[in-house]
């Protein structure tokens, strides 16, 4: 029992730092796709091609003169980027990142908890980032920043209902709420997202919208927005934002994979002649290869499609998304129905 | 009435089912940037790597001494006449006694100055140079915080006497060739002249 605990201990901190590990490369990796997609060369002064840069990036972060506004709450104003940082690491809890490994006849699962709600808490998780950027542009007291925290708390929350509903469908089709079973399920079958193509689709659409990012990315639009909800955020609060920012995209990367893409099941895994723990291992890194291309594949689109209008933004979301989840929701149990699976 | 062929008629026409989705248009511009990812960079890595510049690139301007190591300019002027951004100014001395090894020709600059922030390096200055004496080189003018550091005098114009500054790259073919042709008027020497006008009072 006790070594259990260690263990789990062992594996949230391993979780954790791999979560900011990822976050910092993300930054890092960002600027490189964003410039080899511009014919650029993008960091390579700090280290061998510029490896060292998201270490140069946290010290600068560090350095910076750290500003409070005046008239802010102070109280919220630290609160904000805290919450943001903090709902961003929660939500690595449920992701199972391998299958089990055997030492000594014990099981240890490459998996921190398994809730059988996970996709719920997942949910409940993700909602209270919101908090975390409607707090920080509150406190501020600054226009911008309170019309940046409310584009972006609306627009969270508007498409955080078609995501829903995408997800409905596939709870249809699974049956399950545990994110382990969801995955167990998918091992040597057909990865979910062909069962569940449209609600792949909606969901990928909401998560672009929910992480804030390009071409959703109107909560921070530098042109009409100075900053954003962040404007008056400085030094490692800011950083905080930013971070936060990066690691709901690894988190997002990883619960699509998870979803949609057979989790950490490699295709025809039961032909590879290895032993379990092996397997265990490999199938952690395939599931890290596929979390990176979704990591590149945000990267990608954002450096690829303009901004959306904010009312177009709205629209997409209420009158083309939730429809088209809704449909999503009807087609799946009409075709179950058929097919007699129900 | 029809002024050109360049109209366009522009035709607000319903998108079909296809361009709504918009699916396919975001397909082909990932596309796009994905070919870009492998494509040659544009990037020079400056302090290591240079960009390629023409053999008679115009940078920093320089005075050059003549083989005895005396300034060759004479303060005749005619650079600051012929700079078309009035960049130069100078002021002449009379050579004294003794100072034969210092200046080639019995008048000199005492003084001789370029604003670096109104030149525009067109290079006219050297081409209107009968002594040879300014030259635009392949050097940067330094960047600087103050203004007044921009109005090069002599001490950063004149070439220094140990370590002449190397204009034969300059000396391409054509600018020899140019040389030669005693028809040109800044070619000319006196005693070139003389025959010129002896020739036409021949025709």
């Amino acid at each position: 029992m006790e070594i259990y605990l260690i263990y789990k201990a062992l594996l949230v901190l391993t979780v954790f730092l791999i979560a900011l590990g990822v976050a910092a490369y993300a930054t890092y990796a960002e600027r490189k796709v964003a410039a080899f997609m511009q014919d650029r060369i993008g960091p390579d002064r700090a280290g061998p091609f510029g490896l060292l840069q998201p270490i140069a990036d946290g010290i600068k972060m560090f350095m910076k003169e750290e500003i409070m506004p005046t008239f802010s709450n102070k109280f919220l104003f630290i609160l904000g980027p805290s919450l943001a940082m903090m709902t961003a690491l929660m939500a690595t809890v449920l992701i199972p990142w391998g299958g089990d490994l055997v030492i000594n006849g014990e099981t240890y699962p490459l998996q921190i908890t398994d809730i059988n709600i996970g996709v719920l808490y997942i949910f409940g998780v993700v909602s209270i980032g919101v908090y975390g950027v409607m707090i920080g542009g509150w406190a501020s007291n600054n226009k911008y920043s309170l019309l940046g925290a409310i584009r972006a708390s609306s627009q969270m929350i508007s498409y955080e209902i078609a995501m829903g509903l995408a997800i409905i469908a596939l709870l249809m089709t699974t049956g399950t709420l545990s994110l382990r079973e969801i995955t167990q399920q998918q091992a040597g079958s057909l990865w979910n997202v062909v069962y569940q193509p449209l609600g792949f689709l909606i969901f990928l659409i909401c998560a672009f919208a929910e992480l804030n990012r390009a071409p959703f990315d109107l909560p921070e639009c530098e042109t009409e927005l100075v900053g954003g909800y962040h404007t008056e955020y400085s030094s490692m609060k800011l950083g905080f934002y930013l971070f936060a920012e990066y690691i709901n995209m690894f988190i997002s990367s990883a619960v699509i994979a998870t979803f949609y893409f057979g989790g950490y099941n490699i295709p025809f895994q039961e032909y590879i002649p290895v032993d379990g723990n092996v397997l265990a291992i490999l199938q952690l890194l395939f599931f890290f290869a596929k979390v990176i291309f979704f990591i590149f594949f945000f990267m990608w689109v954002r450096w690829t499609l303009p901004r959306f209008r904010y009312d177009q933004l709205m629209g997409l979301g209420w009158k083309v998304l939730i429809p088209l989840a809704i449909f999503n929701i009807i087609a799946t149990a009409v075709l179950m129905y058929a097919l007699g699976k129900v | 009435m029809q002024l050109t062929n360049r109209k366009k008629v522009v035709a607000k026409k319903e998108m079909t089912f296809a361009e709504k989705l918009y699916l396919p248009a975001i397909a082909n511009g990932m596309s796009i940037t994905f070919k870009h990812l492998f494509k040659k960079k544009a990037t020079i890595k400056y302090p290591e790597q240079l960009r390629p510049i023409a053999a008679v690139y115009r940078g920093q301007h320089v005075l050059k001494r003549d083989e005895n190591g005396a300034e060759r300019c004479t303060a005749c002027g005619l650079c600051a006449v012929a700079c078309p951004a009035e960049a130069i100014t100078m002021e002449s001395a009379e050579r004294k006694k003794g100072e034969e090894h210092l200046y080639r020709e019995e008048k000199y600059a005492a003084k001789y100055e370029i604003n670096m922030l109104r030149c525009i390096f067109c290079g006219l200055c050297e081409e209107a140079c009968p002594k040879e004496a300014i030259f635009l080189t392949d050097r940067l003018a330094p960047a600087d915080f103050k203004r007044g550091e921009f109005v090069f005098g002599k001490d950063k114009l004149v070439e220094d006497i140990d370590r002449p500054i190397d204009l034969s790259g300059r000396q391409t073919q054509a600018v020899l060739e140019f040389k030669k042709d005693k028809t040109k008027a800044h070619n000319q020497t006196w005693a070139d002249k003389q025959k010129l006008l002896n020739t036409k009072k021949h025709h």
